[in-house]
């Protein structure tokens, strides 16, 4: 069984989580799209922190019998794979997004510079 | 002759080259539209290639090799050019082969001609040991994954039609692209010729492939070639005359 202390040092751990999210979202700091993976991670964590039977019965399952609170590690690694990888998405699109944006800036530069030719010094 | 040939020289701190490169290409024939794209270098590149007679594409920050050029093929696509080369901008290309590459596309031979170093056994480049293996891994592996036989991947100089225009404005890698963008040419449909090119040792600069970032290269090009020929890219029988 789940040592009481676990349970309640989880729940901490995880609501925190949950308000440092939710303050980042309200002062406009976090998108949405990005806070609902983390908010998800804190919810999950929560929720098994608390319902201790349901913990004992996910570690069951998965034949760790020893030390339930270890799925808990699992689940929470788990979610911050999940996290890590959408960003790598992200990061990518806003790669290409860029290169776009440079390479269109510079035609329509060199578009612009034909219709008005820079003034010239001297 | 109507002026319907660009040049595509991307160049990254090449101000001490640059120059030279351009004036060989209009050298070679003054009604090429030279087109460099700036790669956002701290020097002169942009002031002197304008000086040459070049058209300058400023990129507002370093977008890599392959992001440059996509650049020159978007500018050729979108001002109507039947046929784009394209060199380097450190001046190992020799402008004077310009001919060899643009024969076949013009004469409608092939969609896209690339000058190889290895065509003709008897070439005189003969790089380092460790490279040609490189290059000759790469190059089986295209060969294998395109169904077409090309000795030389990693070679910028080239020479494409329309066809090869539009598929490279859209669908070009960013990082080392030379290799892939063969293989997306071959998957593509595009008829890929090569002809036998000699290249100049570099006149300045250092080559952006270091030693260090060899190990990288090497990882990326293979990732990426079996990526792409996962993907499925768009057929481009509609676009040949």
């Amino acid at each position: 069984m789940t040592p009481i202390r676990a349970s309640i040092a989880g729940a901490i751990a995880s609501l925190i989580l949950i308000l440092v999210v939710v303050e980042l979202v309200r002062g406009r700091r976090l998108k949405e799209r990005y806070a609902l993976l983390w908010l998800a991670t804190g919810v999950v964590l929560l929720v098994l922190s608390i319902w201790r039977g349901g913990l004992n019965t996910i570690a069951g399952w998965l034949g760790v019998t020893s030390y339930p609170p270890a799925v808990l590690f699992a689940v929470a690694t788990l979610f911050i794979f999940l996290v890590l990888l959408h960003y790598s998405t992200v990061i990518s699109r806003l790669t290409d997004e860029n290169v776009d944006l440079a390479q269109r800036i510079a035609l329509l530069e060199e578009r612009l510079s034909r219709e008005r030719p820079p003034p010239r010094e001297g | 002759m109507r002026q319907d040939v660009v040049a595509i020289v991307p160049a990254w701190n090449e101000a001490a080259a640059i120059g030279g490169v351009v004036d060989e290409i209009l050298a070679f024939d003054p009604t090429i539209h030279v087109v460099v794209v700036d790669d956002a270098s701290d020097d002169e590149t942009a002031s002197v290639a304008q000086r040459h007679g070049a058209t300058v594409l400023p990129l507002l920050f370093n977008v890599g090799i392959g992001g440059a050029v996509q650049t020159g093929f978007r500018y050729a696509r979108d001002e109507g050019y039947e046929i784009a080369v394209r060199l380097d901008g450190d001046g190992q290309h020799d402008a004077s082969e310009l001919g060899k590459l643009i024969g076949p596309v013009r004469a409608g031979e092939a969609d896209l001609v690339i000058g190889s170093r290895f065509v003709d056994p008897g070439g005189t480049y003969r790089p380092p040991f460790a490279r040609r293996m490189g290059i000759r891994v790469f190059a089986r592996l295209v060969s294998l994954l395109g169904g077409q036989k090309v000795t030389d991947t990693t070679s910028g100089f080239s020479a494409m039609n329309r066809a090869g225009i539009e598929l490279f404005a859209l669908e070009y890698p960013h990082d080392y692209p030379e290799v892939e963008a063969t293989l997306v040419a071959l998957r593509s449909g595009l008829r890929l010729t090569q002809v036998q090119v000699e290249m100049r040792e570099r006149q300045t600069g250092t080559s952006s492939i270091t030693f260090v970032r060899s190990l990288y290269y090497i990882v990326k090009v293979m990732l990426a070639l079996l990526v792409a020929s996962l993907r499925r890219y768009p057929k481009l029988e509609a676009a040949r005359r």
